[in-house]
């Protein structure tokens, strides 16, 4: 033991605002918009390491769409994406009151980062496959998954498509693109590239999108993922959600404090890119970069969506416990439907008056799927799926110890 | 009819099902240019192409989930992990992914995969090399657990399990893989080439999932074993002249409880042989089994014969695991209540 080093010491790094404090975001570096410039689909990873370092963004603060990755939405497409995040917003709304109200038993929210999935979907095409996490129901939204049958999971009545099966927000639909849900986290960041592996393998068009949150890089699967995903060239998008919290461990846990989440991809040779999640002209306009790229046999791209998740982690947290209260509205990359709204009425295609009316009309639909769901059931009233549903489906053909305890159960 | 090893039939059955149907997709550790470390790949990276048999990382929960992604998406990949003892940075993706897919998503996307791994002791493979996990997968719901004992359950079993539309475990035991041995540890196994059991039918014979095998018929006791044991346990019964009926289980789930229970009720008399540890093992299970159903007909308390409860040994791996000299004071315990 030599004694001229002194004892050593642990480094837990610490987010830089805690309840109390005062938010300050100032040493986080937010390039212009139009600042970084859009390579090529078949850009060589080496050559544009940088990406992973700055942050594509295309709406400046006047609300105009600037730099090489403007100009990919049309009017119409744009009116849609602000109505698909609306949904998104006004559906959280509802469902965490009925949280609230004891008609389910959980829910999660996406308030603040409803751009990632919704413009994340128009990038993709039909029988393309995502490998979601909690929180990107947008990806159904923005195709047009019915809402009473979310509502009819979120309230596991006799509706509901998984019949009771699993918690509320873990949809599924193959239909739509969008696989079933796990609550371990990282499993299915793998899980993508395997099937974006098959969809080689068999010779088809397919790809296939893989989603992790800033926490869960920590996980073992995330560097599976990225090793498969690199040694096989896989079809895939593998999209990092960096909402800044992972329940109450801010982002830098799972990062060490040193480099972004993106970087990881340059390792493995990964086309890396940072974008901000917030604007949903950048969102769409980098996710279709990157679907292309590996639609065009260029491999797998890692996207790291830099945001802001505003909300609790759940109903069952209560986030000023571990963060300043203040820090949302702190958030320097804004509010994702403000800023597209702002964007459509500089370009003259909006106004305060249609978006308004546009929330009414959002209100309306959600409350008429609402009124719908509840009429069939919720968890603690109406109809109910049949205990019997739990022992099926198991296996495809019911063994007979299955069949025994069904019966054992009184089904 | 040919006579192989159970490499050979193993080999055989990914053959044919590769050939049968261009899902099939063979992947993990060395399974490729090399053929496995056992061999039982050898090959058909040559006949059928890299990207239906193909070398992995080293990364099992790597390997597991890819597999379930390409599973879901319409393949049906039959993955090795290397040694069952490598299995447990998959169990996650096995346990809480793969079993559960098709319940919690009301099959809207299914897993029909095979996770073949080499199992249990007598190699000298020290405890990473020797486990006999098959308890933990067994207590799994979603997932079916199957263990040949000679050539042409390997062969049958397998192509059942890649038919099957569920994740399938299969072990094989190692000390299997060349030939079938006396029960005797200390003895030299004989080819399976030179041995009745290793006779193979061509083609596609299929052993289905959920049926036991009376591998030795009798009246005294009934002997429940699977894989390696089942030569233990019949040697036991010859060699101590306890006319026993040995049991081969072939599938621990789905159980053959039928034919266990029809088994027991007969002979009144039950020793469960297993190569794992005891406690909580699946010998726990098959004892609650008979238990239940055969209170009545039983003359005397059922017996357990294990591995020990303590981590797999290097140099003492024949005290480990059970022999015939244990099995058959088993047997004898039985016949004295």
């Amino acid at each position: 033991m030599t004694s001229d080093t002194g004892p050593l010491s642990l480094n837990v790094p610490e987010p830089g605002c805690r309840p109390g404090r005062t938010p300050d975001f100032s040493d986080f570096e937010i390039p212009r918009a139009g600042a970084v410039a859009r390579p090529p689909v078949d850009a060589d990873p080496d050559l544009i390491r940088d990406m992973a370092f700055s942050i594509v963004r295309v709406l400046n603060k006047d609300g105009a769409a600037v730099g090489d990755w403007a100009g990919a939405l049309s009017t119409e497409e744009l009116h849609e994406g602000l109505r698909h995040m609306l949904l998104l917003r006004t559906f959280d709304a509802r469902m965490l009151n009925a949280q609230r109200q004891g008609k389910t038993s959980f829910y999660m929210q996406h308030l603040g980062e409803e751009a990632v999935s919704c413009a994340f979907s128009r990038a993709m095409e039909p029988g393309d496959m995502n490998f979601p996490t909690y929180r990107q129901a947008g990806l159904l939204i923005a195709r047009g998954y019915p809402l009473v049958t979310m509502m009819n999971q979120i309230y596991s009545n006799a509706e509901d498509p998984l019949h009771g099966r699993q918690l509320p927000i873990m949809y599924s639909s193959k239909e739509h693109g969008f696989f079933s849900i796990s609550g371990n986290l990282g499993t299915q960041f793998v899980q993508s590239v395997g099937w974006a592996m098959a969809s080689a393998i068999s010779g088809d068009t397919r790809i296939a999108a893989g989603w992790i949150g800033d926490g869960s890089t920590a996980e073992s699967d995330f560097h599976a993922a990225m090793v498969f995903a690199s040694t096989y060239n896989a079809p895939v998008v593998l999209n990092i959600v960096n909402n800044q919290w992972a329940i109450s461990t801010f982002q830098g846990i799972a990062r060490g404090g040193v480099g972004t989440f993106a970087a990881r991809g340059h390792g493995f040779g990964i086309a890396s890119v940072r974008v901000d999640g917030n604007d949903y002209l950048a969102v769409h306009a980098v996710a279709k970069w990157a679907c292309e790229r590996a639609r065009r046999g260029h491999g797998p791209t890692l996207i790291e969506h830099v945001t802001y998740r505003a909300g609790g982690h759940s109903t069952s947290d209560d986030p000023s416990a571990y963060r300043s209260r203040r820090e949302a509205a702190a958030w320097p990359l804004g509010d994702p439907v403000e800023r597209l709204k702002k964007h459509l009425i500089a370009i003259g295609e909006w106004s305060e008056e249609r978006h308004k009316q546009a929330e009414a009309e959002v209100l309306d639909t959600v409350r008429a799927a609402q009124k719908e769901a509840e009429a069939i059931g919720t968890l603690t009233a109406g109809k109910v799926p049949s205990p019997r549903d739990m022992f099926e489906g198991v296996y495809e053909t019911m063994p007979p110890h299955l069949i025994r305890q069904r019966q054992e159960a009184g089904f | 009819m040919a006579r192989m090893t159970m490499i050979e039939a193993i080999r055989e059955a990914h053959d044919a099902a590769m050939a049968a149907d261009d899902r099939v997709v063979v992947f993990g550790e060395d399974v490729g240019f090399f053929g496995g470390v056992f061999r039982c790949t050898a090959g058909l990276q040559e006949k059928y192409g890299k990207s239906r048999c193909f070398d992995a990382p080293i990364n099992e929960s790597g390997i597991v989930g890819t597999a379930i992604g390409m599973a879901a998406y319409g393949l049906k990949p039959v993955i090795e992990i290397q040694f069952a003892d490598y299995v447990y940075p998959a169990y996650d993706q096995i346990v809480s992914e793969a079993a559960r897919l098709r319940h919690r998503s009301n099959a809207d996307f299914t897993c029909p995969l095979v996770i073949r791994m080499p199992t249990g002791g007598g190699i000298f493979g020290g405890q990473t090399h020797s486990q006999s996990p098959e308890a933990l997968f067994t207590h799994v719901s979603g997932l079916k657990v199957v263990m040949p004992s000679n050539p042409r359950d390997a062969k049958g079993l397998l192509l059942a399990a890649i038919a099957d539309p569920d994740p399938v475990i299969f072990f094989e035991p190692k000390r299997l893989y060349n030939g079938p041995f006396d029960g005797h540890h200390d003895k030299p196994v004989e080819s399976w080439k030179a041995h009745p059991l290793g006779e193979v039918p061509d083609g596609d014979e299929i052993v289905p999932l959920g049926k036991a095998a009376v591998r030795r018929e009798g009246t005294e006791v009934t002997v429940l074993a699977y894989g390696t044991m089942v030569f233990v346990a019949e040697a036991a019964a010859q060699e101590t002249g306890v006319d026993a009926e040995v049991i081969d289980l072939r599938s621990l789930m789905p159980l053959d409880l039928e034919t266990i229970v029809a088994s027991v009720q007969k002979t009144g008399r039950c020793v469960i042989v297993h190569e794992a540890t005891r406690t909580s093992g699946f010998g726990a299970e098959l004892m609650s089994l008979v238990q239940e159903n055969c209170f009545y007909h039983l003359e005397a308390p059922v017996i357990r014969v294990t591995g020990w409860d303590t981590p797999y040994p290097h140099a003492q791996e024949w005290e480990y695991f059970p022999g015939p000299g244990r099995v058959g004071e088993a047997l004898k315990k039985v016949m004295e209540d």
